[in-house]
């Protein structure tokens, strides 16, 4: 275990630290913040531009000062409330905050104001024994409570040290004072010794500025470990007006007194000219003066002064992204929180949108995913995310005005009925106070056109839902940072449920989380619950939820999804409780099928389908898996506008769009299937027999033992195909009292050759894009197939109309399971279909001794055409249910035992 | 007793764990919270556990003996809301020097009686354990604006939090606290106003100053503090309260918080604290971190002597304090840093 060194340097923060070493050669001190010296800075405050005179501190901090100096000592001025507004303003500023603060003022109650604004430590300038040794250590003493470094001005009771002896014997007795009775560190300390203008044409001022470099020099070997510091611009004070004069005075001045040990200064952060660019001449006539090195310096200097035009210096301020698109520029402003051109940006923008609401959702929106990615993902932090919120605000103000007018417009033609805006109720509840992600999401929903009610913290649920059928809200968001306000939002829905409301639930919060909401709030409340993870989604769901026609499949596909998210909960925490495989055969799923009138296939035996047309089957891929496989899990096509990969998703879905388009014009793919239908009954249990042209062949299914609520099925295959002593039973004649079976195979062949193509070329990426899109065609084969047997091939749904994302949600009657898969998981079943397609013969795909397909892209299956038959999981079977079926199959427990591991407990 | 400083050359100290959760497994409902005394007070009172140091004084110095049972060092007063801005929200801002006298008395008689019941051996070093008084961040921040619109707007202004801050710090020294601790920093504007009063309590009482420790909350990926503080910028921030020690509580588990403890380690001159959470909340916001998982995290970094004060957090209970002591019983304290007095380059 080694022991650490800690060095005595001077340390101060902002958001983050500044540590004064020996090699950090020289500390800038941002000055334009101060009213005394910039009558800009003055002007803006006085004028209460806080906004504008933040920009002043953020240009300081961006020309590299790495300390704002912050000085609000003006007649006109309330100096105390003038700095705590600025400071307090400061602090909402990250990229100003991250530099500490230097509070100027030569009245104590200002500087006292200023140090109850600011986090981080500050330097206080400044503190001096002008008023003796007792009010000296008194503020000393207050500049310590808040943890503050000081600058003490070489000034005691008889006036500003104007002697190089004076400054020495003043710094010396404050320095003992500061360190044996006030209890200061030596770091702490900084020495001003007053820097006072040169070349004024009074003789006695003409070596100020050798004092001042020669105090420092004594000061430093005197006390080392303390700070040299000055107003640096007061030594070309005489030079005003004539700013490339006075930049070199300042920076010959600065050369010569860092030299001797100075180890900060308050300077223009933006206009520091390096020493060695001076113009030669100018700088020897500077260092005359400076030095004081001759009687004449003065005159000279003023003699060429004269003949220096004054050349405008362009602030150092990186403008560049000022060059970029609207959409950049909105984007810049948002991400940054800068408001210094959002209005004049937004404007341009509604101008060249077609209407207003389309810059929000457009670009504005666009930023505001970025915001949203950054911070997750830790490179934003939460002052600079409440920022950006601001810039989006008053974005969306320029645009308010016109949207409301748009909005009158259409209504005075009576196009759309001016509903007001949706409202949305929010608030943290009982018993926590944590609310910034509340205010964000209020903020981010404002934006977008919501009216937002915001109760505040601490809301008792009374308080909530009163509130909400009083406003006659359209949502209610509650949030929640604690854990206890978990219950809290149990019992809110519960009384929501218990009220009768109708309004959906947002739940959110940092403790909050998709699966709690699923499994503890949503089942307590059928208006829809819905959790959203940050304040961009926020916008998403509730726009989902409030919109007509969208919103009630919203809150479906939401309710399926957190049913799932329950079942695998509770399926992972309760220990699996079976039923005995008897058990579960009684209690099957039972159709009426006296009035089942089962549909004869219009193919009989099977069918071969070699070279299926590629562009047919192309309009039926289903894009949601193909993201997932590149892990981009969401719906398609909400995953391309998600907030964090949303601009890749896009991308990739372009490139594969394209690819798509080479596979079917040039054929890279050969497409084939085979079906095949024939009579078949079950036998009331799990197994289903064939009548083929060579004879009977016996199907053998697996059925559900997980104990169930009462009245609930247990869920075999075989149930959905018509028992014969159910057809027995039937007054009806033989012919109509079979059932029918289907199965099919569909493969797509010659992949592989691009694969290895694009693997040979160390291109990765369309490597796996033409893999991805193998199994996405023969998925879509498989779809496109289905439809076609069920119209024409079965002819069981004829009439069947349905839309592709109608297909992809399985809206239409029967099933297509796959072998291997939760409702058949025994994958030695594909050996009887392989078997009774030919599947081998007829389109080659080959089966490996596990029992996979090659080519990989293929796809196998049952067709099943009840019209209530439906997909399940199978879940845990028991030993009972092992020892039947391995009899059943004519297979040993044990070789049962091996196909059916996964599902055996 | 021992001074603490001695006692933080010789070994690790472990200081307690969550309190809360203890609190939660009692059950307690509105009533139990009320007791006789606030029968009738006008506000809902369940959840304000500060307030069971009058009402169910028992479960609070049960709590106390559990964790010092289990061997805690240092256990913490149950005042983490104690203080009039956070008591507004019951309308309880009379009660504060109160409960905080009340809160100190009873984690101090915890401490005697658990003396008093260990066997009378001369060299057990564990024949003292310390009252840490509890000074929590207040429910409303300094440097944020709880209104976006009005990022200038401060819900509290420093001298509010100073004077409620001042109030607490005396019903803590009244109350008999060993130490003083500034906990679950969000906000480094709010510690600097407890920070302020302690320095102006003591120096107004002239009494001999207690030992500060204090402990900082980094929220989040990003490794700083909810107001946006860097973990050097907070220790920088708060360096002239000369604590007795500088750490880490709360927001992360053992095993998120290794790398910001080893940075403090590095850069602080006094001691170190760590108490993380029991892990990170799970989907049902509960803490299920294993007692051992937890101690195990503490030993490693134990190992590579960043910590001198270690204990537990949110979610973790007399178990966890149990292992983490059997971990780091046998390991030696962070060494303090040498401290230079000259500058090198």
């Amino acid at each position: 275990m080694t022991q650490t060194t800690l060095h005595p340097y001077l340390r101060l923060s902002g958001l983050e630290p500044l540590v004064v070493r020996p090699e950090s050669n020289f500390i800038n001190v941002g000055e334009r913040t101060n009213v005394t010296g910039s009558k800009k800075f003055a002007r803006l405050i006085r004028e209460n531009k806080y906004e504008e005179a933040l920009s002043v501190a953020r240009q300081q901090v961006e020309a590299g000062a790495q300390v704002i100096d912050i000085n609000m000592d003006d007649a006109l001025l309330d100096g105390v409330q003038a700095m705590t507004t600025f400071l307090n303003l400061v602090q909402a500023e990250p990229d100003i905050a991250r530099v500490p603060v230097m509070i100027d003022s030569s009245k104590f109650s200002i500087i006292e104001a200023g140090l109850k604004c600011v986090q981080g430590k500050c330097i206080v300038n400044s503190i001096s024994m002008k008023e003796g040794e007792e009010s000296f250590i008194h503020q000393a003493q207050i500049c310590l409570d808040y943890g503050a470094s000081v600058v003490v001005m070489a000034f005691d009771e008889a006036g500003q040290a104007d002697t190089l002896q004076r400054r020495i014997d003043i710094c010396t007795r404050a320095y003992r004072i500061l360190t044996e009775r006030v209890g200061f560190d030596a770091q702490d300390i900084i020495f001003d010794p007053n820097i006072f203008a040169v070349a004024t044409g009074i003789e006695e001022h003409n070596n100020y500025a050798v004092d001042f470099i020669e105090a420092t020099r004594q000061l430093k070997k005197l006390f080392p470990l303390a700070k040299i510091s000055g107003g640096v611009s007061n030594v070309s004070f005489s030079f005003r007006g004539n700013d490339p004069v006075r930049e070199a005075i300042h920076s010959v001045f600065l050369f010569h007194a860092i030299k001797a040990g100075m180890d900060m200064g308050i300077v223009n952060a933006g206009q520091l000219v390096v020493y060695d660019e001076i113009e030669p001449q100018l700088r020897a006539l500077c260092e005359d003066v400076v030095l004081n090195r001759r009687a004449d310096a003065t005159e000279r200097l003023v003699a060429f002064a004269d003949t220096v035009k004054a050349k405008g210096k362009e602030a150092v301020k990186d403008e560049a992204w000022r060059g970029a698109s609207v959409e950049e520029r909105l984007k810049h402003a948002l991400v940054n929180g800068i408001t210094d051109f959002i209005e004049a940006d937004t404007e341009e923008a509604r101008q060249k949108y077609p209407k207003p609401l389309e810059v929000i959702e457009g670009p504005l929106m666009a930023g505001m995913d970025v915001v949203g990615d950054l911070f997750g993902s830790g490179k934003m932090f939460l002052p600079q995310v409440v920022k950006s919120a601001r810039v989006m605000k008053k974005a969306v103000a320029v645009l308010t005005p016109y949207i409301e007018k748009e909005k009158e417009e259409r209504a005075a033609r009576g196009e759309i009925s001016p509903a007001g805006a949706a409202r949305i109720l929010m608030a943290t509840v009982k018993g926590d106070v944590h609310d910034i992600g509340k205010n964000i999401v209020g903020v981010v929903l404002a934006c977008n056109g919501y009216e937002v009610i915001d109760l505040g913290v601490m809301v008792p649920a009374d308080k909530i839902l009163e509130t909400a059928v009083r406003e006659n809200v359209d949502v209610i968001g509650l949030s929640g940072l604690i854990t206890p306000s978990l219950d809290e939002m149990v019992h809110i829905a519960r009384e929501m449920k218990r009220r009768g409301m109708k309004q959906p639930l947002l739940i959110g919060g940092a403790t909050t989380s998709r699966t709690h909401t699923a499994v503890k709030i949503a089942p307590e409340y059928e208006g829809g619950v819905v959790h959203v993870l940050d304040a961009s989604r926020s916008v998403t769901a509730v726009s989902s939820l409030l919109q007509k026609e969208t919103g009630k499949n919203y809150l479906r596909d939401v309710r399926a999804e957190y049913e799932a998210l329950r079942d695998q909960f509770l399926g992972r925490q309760r220990q699996k409780v079976l039923i005995p495989y008897e058990e579960a055969v009684v209690t099957k799923e039972r159709f009426d099928w006296r009035n089942y009138k089962p549909v004869a296939p219009r193919v009989n035996g099977v069918q071969v389908f070699r070279d299926y047309d590629l562009a047919t089957i192309a309009r039926y891929i289903d894009w949601g898996p193909f993201f997932i496989g590149w892990e981009m899990p969401g719906r398609f096509p909400e995953v391309l506008s998600d907030p964090i990969f949303g601009a890749e998703a896009t991308r990739l879905h372009h490139d594969a769009l394209k690819m798509v388009e080479t596979i079917v014009a040039e054929n890279w793919f050969s497409a084939h299937a085979v079906i095949g239908f024939w009579p078949a009954l079950s036998n009331g249990r799990d197994t289903i027999a064939l009548q083929t042209g060579s004879g009977t062949v016996h199907l053998e299914s697996l059925r559900q033992q997980m104990k169930k609520a009462i009245g609930q099925p247990s869920y075999s295959l075989a149930d959905f195909v018509r028992p014969a002593d159910a057809a027995n039973d039937s007054k009806e004649s033989a012919a109509q009292d079979t059932d029918y079976m289907g199965a099919f195979a569909v493969t797509i062949d010659g992949a592989r050759a691009h694969i290895d193509r694009f693997a040979a070329e160390h291109d990765e990426y369309n490597k796996i894009l033409v893999q991805i899109l193998a199994d996405r065609f023969v998925e879509a084969l498989a779809e496109c197939l289905h439809e076609r047997v069920r119209k024409e091939h079965w002819g069981y749904a004829a009439d069947e109309a349905l839309a592709n994302d109608q297909l992809i949600r399985e809206d239409y009657e029967g099933i297509r399971p796959a072998p291997g898969y939760p409702a058949c998981p025994d994958h030695t079943e594909k050996l009887k279909l392989f078997e009774l397609l030919d599947v081998t013969g007829n389109i080659g795909i080959e089966l490996t001794e596990s029992l996979a397909m090659n080519p990989p892209a293929s796809v196998c299956g049952w067709y099943f055409a009840h019209p209530q038959s439906h997909y399940f999981g199978l879940g845990k079977i028991g030993r009972d249910q092992l020892e039947d079926y391995a009899e059943r199959k004519g297979m040993t427990i044990d070789e049962a035992e091996k196909w059916l591991r996964p599902v055996l407990e | 007793m021992t001074d603490i400083r001695t006692a933080l050359q010789q070994r690790i100290l472990i200081i307690d764990g969550a309190m809360g959760t203890m609190i939660q497994r009692h059950n307690l409902q509105e009533a139990d919270y009320r007791g006789d005394r606030f029968r009738d007070w006008p506000s809902d009172l369940k959840g304000n556990n500060d307030l069971l140091c009058l009402t169910q004084p028992q479960i609070v110095k049960d709590i106390h003996r559990q964790y010092l049972d289990a061997g805690a060092d240092i256990i913490e007063t149950n005042t983490f809301n104690s203080q009039r801005v956070s008591l507004a929200d019951y309308g309880m801002e009379s009660l504060a020097y109160e409960l905080n006298v009340a809160a100190a008395q009873l984690a101090k008689e915890a401490v005697q009686e658990y003396l008093a019941s260990l066997p009378q051996t001369t060299n057990d070093d564990r024949q003292t354990a310390f009252v840490a008084g509890a000074i929590g961040p207040m429910n409303k921040t300094l440097s944020l604006s709880p209104d976006v619109n009005n990022p200038g707007f401060r819900a509290l202004s420093f001298d509010e939090a100073a004077d409620a801050y001042y109030e607490q710090v005396k019903g803590l020294v009244d109350g008999g606290a060993d130490l003083l601790l500034v906990e679950t920093i969000f906000d480094t504007l709010n510690a600097k106003a407890a920070i302020f009063a302690i320095r102006k309590y003591f120096r107004e009482t002239g009494k001999e100053p207690l030992p500060i420790m204090i402990s900082g909350t980094i929220t989040d990926a990003s490794g700083r503090t909810l107001s946006g503080q860097t973990l050097e910028a907070f220790y920088t921030s708060v360096r002239h309260a000369r604590p007795l020690s500088i750490g880490l509580n709360c927001a992360l588990g053992a095993k998120e918080m290794r790398p910001h403890v080893e940075e403090l380690s590095g850069l602080a001159d006094c001691f170190t604290s760590a108490y993380p959470n029991a892990g990170l909340p799970n989907a049902m916001g509960e803490y299920d971190e294993h007692p051992a998982d937890t101690a195990h995290f503490i030993e490693e970094w134990a190992k590579e002597g960043f910590v001198n004060i270690v204990g537990g957090c949110c979610g973790t209970t007399p178990d966890h304090i149990r292992h983490i002591a059997q971990h780091v019983r046998s390991l030696a304290p962070r060494p303090l840093p040498i401290v230079e007095k000259e500058l090198t380059t």
